[in-house]
């Protein structure tokens, strides 16, 4: 199980995060449609570092952003995602 | 090919079992073949052996990076049926039962099928609606199905607690009498013999490291064992579609994600049919080795690592044992984990990519091996005719942007289970 540390709540089990999406994945409101179709359909669905949003549903709440090696599962940076993001 | 009989069996027990001939040869790459399937596992076995078998190619290889039954054809929980809710997936997965139903003879290698049956449980009065709606579509569409009361399941299972404070009280079922399990490593032997014999090159510890291209058409492969001419080429490597279809730069709609199973020590037979709960996810059976076969949700985040999160483990075997409560008396024996690539709408696959001559069969999420055979029937077909079949038309590339999804659950672009 991976140890996620949330900048509010410190390092917390996996069990009390989940899974939203990978960043490459994520649609601005005024996205065209091929846009959108790239976004979501056409993904790296990445073989190592991979960066991607997870929340901490059974925490605090909030969403992160994840950079993450899906092979070893090591968590290399957890940031507040900024107003602008 | 050495055939397989009951008599050879006993012949060859006199003398020790020491005169069976290697089920298939280890023979080094060509330079060329007219067809290359990456990934030997089930679906691209039944692809070859499709392609030789049914459309006379004898120029065929089928690369494996690791060995044959090493990726996720042995990780499976080895379930088969048809009860999909959408005419689409009826239609994939009854053709595909229909092949199993005849595998064993075919291939002459017993693969186990056995049609023990495959109940869905309902908890609630909204599961039993949704249970009715789904036999309902089956009925109408020429499939077996069967509403099953709580009396009814019980009499059936009789394992299971069907007491009214139960955690996860049963209310009846739907029963398919034509699903059930088959032993999976069989299949991908079974497979790989027959192929063999009808002159495949099954090229294992092969790994695919890059394409070569002219024109905008495929040329060949890079490999680790050197380069390899092919004039098509059909992935069917399951949780690396999108790697190897990177390798092309081609980016596909799949998340790789890992599907856990778990077996218990072997014991006597007390569960006589497939068990499973779409609320609860969980799913049950008994192998005829004796040992019981649970599988549970995708541990739903993106990995590799074929290494299972333990919490998965601990929800599944909690909800098997609130189904079942005698279960909790066994060991478990094993876990592991399969790569599996879950498509974005819960459909797989099929269909030639945007490059020529390079086709995918993926996207199959964890549902893959109960549609073996027909995946290899229809992969094969569009291979070598360059035509998709009628059955596998609905699940072609570009249904995401068109929004002509297959959606058997209506979740949207995610990737989840069904």
């Amino acid at each position: 199980m991976q140890l996620i540390a949330c900048p509010h709540c410190g390092p917390r089990a996996q069990a009390e995060f989940e899974f939203d999406r990978s960043v490459e994945s994520v649609l601005t409101v005024d996205a065209t449609e091929a846009e959108a179709v790239a976004r979501l359909y056409h993904r790296e669905n990445p073989k190592g570092w991979s960066w991607e949003l997870w929340r901490h549903s059974a925490g605090c709440g909030v969403f992160l952003k994840l950079h993450r090696h899906t092979v070893t599962h090591e968590i290399a940076e957890v940031s507040l995602l900024d107003a602008a993001q | 090919m050495k055939r397989y009989s009951s008599l050879g069996l006993l012949t060859a027990g006199l003398t020790g079992h020491t005169s069976w001939p290697r089920a298939w040869r280890d023979p080094a790459p060509k330079a060329r073949y007219d067809i290359v399937i990456i990934g030997g596992g089930g679906h691209g076995l039944a692809t070859a052996y499709n392609l030789a078998k049914r459309h006379g190619l004898r120029n065929i290889a089928v690369l494996e990076k690791g060995w044959i039954g090493g990726g996720n054809t042995g990780r499976n929980t080895t379930i088969v049926r048809s009860n999909y809710r959408l005419p689409q997936m009826q239609d994939l997965m009854e053709f595909s039962l229909k092949l199993w139903e005849t595998m064993t003879d075919e291939l002459n290698y017993n693969v186990m099928f056995s049609q023990r049956g495959a109940i869905f449980l309902g908890h609630s009065d909204s599961d039993m609606t949704k249970l009715a709606e789904r036999g309902d579509a089956m009925l109408a569409r020429g499939l077996d199905a069967e509403l099953l009361t709580r009396e009814q399941i019980a009499k059936m299972i009789p394992v299971l607690d069907m007491s009214r404070d139960a955690r996860f009280p049963i209310e009846g079922g739907l029963n398919q009498p034509r699903g059930g399990s088959a032993r999976h490593d069989a299949v991908a032997w079974g497979y790989a013999r027959a192929a063999d014999a009808l002159g495949v090159d099954i090229i294992q510890n092969c790994e695919v490291t890059g394409f070569s291209m002219r024109g905008g058409k495929v040329e060949g492969l890079e490999t680790t064992r050197g380069p390899i001419g092919a004039d098509k080429v059909g992935i069917c490597v399951a949780g690396h579609s999108g790697q190897v279809a990177g390798l092309a730069g081609v980016k596909l709609p799949v998340e790789s994600q890992l599907l856990q199973a778990f077996v218990t020590e072997p014991i006597k037979p007390m569960i006589d049919t497939v068990i499973m709960s779409q609320s609860v996810h969980c799913y049950i059976s008994q192998s005829d080795k004796g040992e019981v076969v649970l599988g549970g949700d995708p541990d739903n985040y993106p990995t590799y690592s074929q290494r299972g999160v333990p919490m998965r483990l601990e929800q599944v075997a909690g909800e098997a044992i609130a189904l079942i409560p005698a279960l909790s008396k066994l060991r478990m024996l094993r876990s592991w984990a399969g790569t599996t690539d879950m498509s974005f709408d819960g459909a797989p696959i099929l269909d030639e990519l945007p490059i020529e001559g390079l086709y995918l069969s993926g996207g199959w999420c964890y549902g893959g091996f109960k549609a073996t055979p027909g995946s290899g029937w229809l992969f094969a077909d569009h291979l070598a005719t360059g035509q998709a079949h009628p059955i596998a038309r609905p699940f072609a590339l570009d249904r995401f942007e068109r929004g002509a999804t297959v959606d058997e659950t209506g979740a949207g672009p995610k990737a989840r289970d069904r």
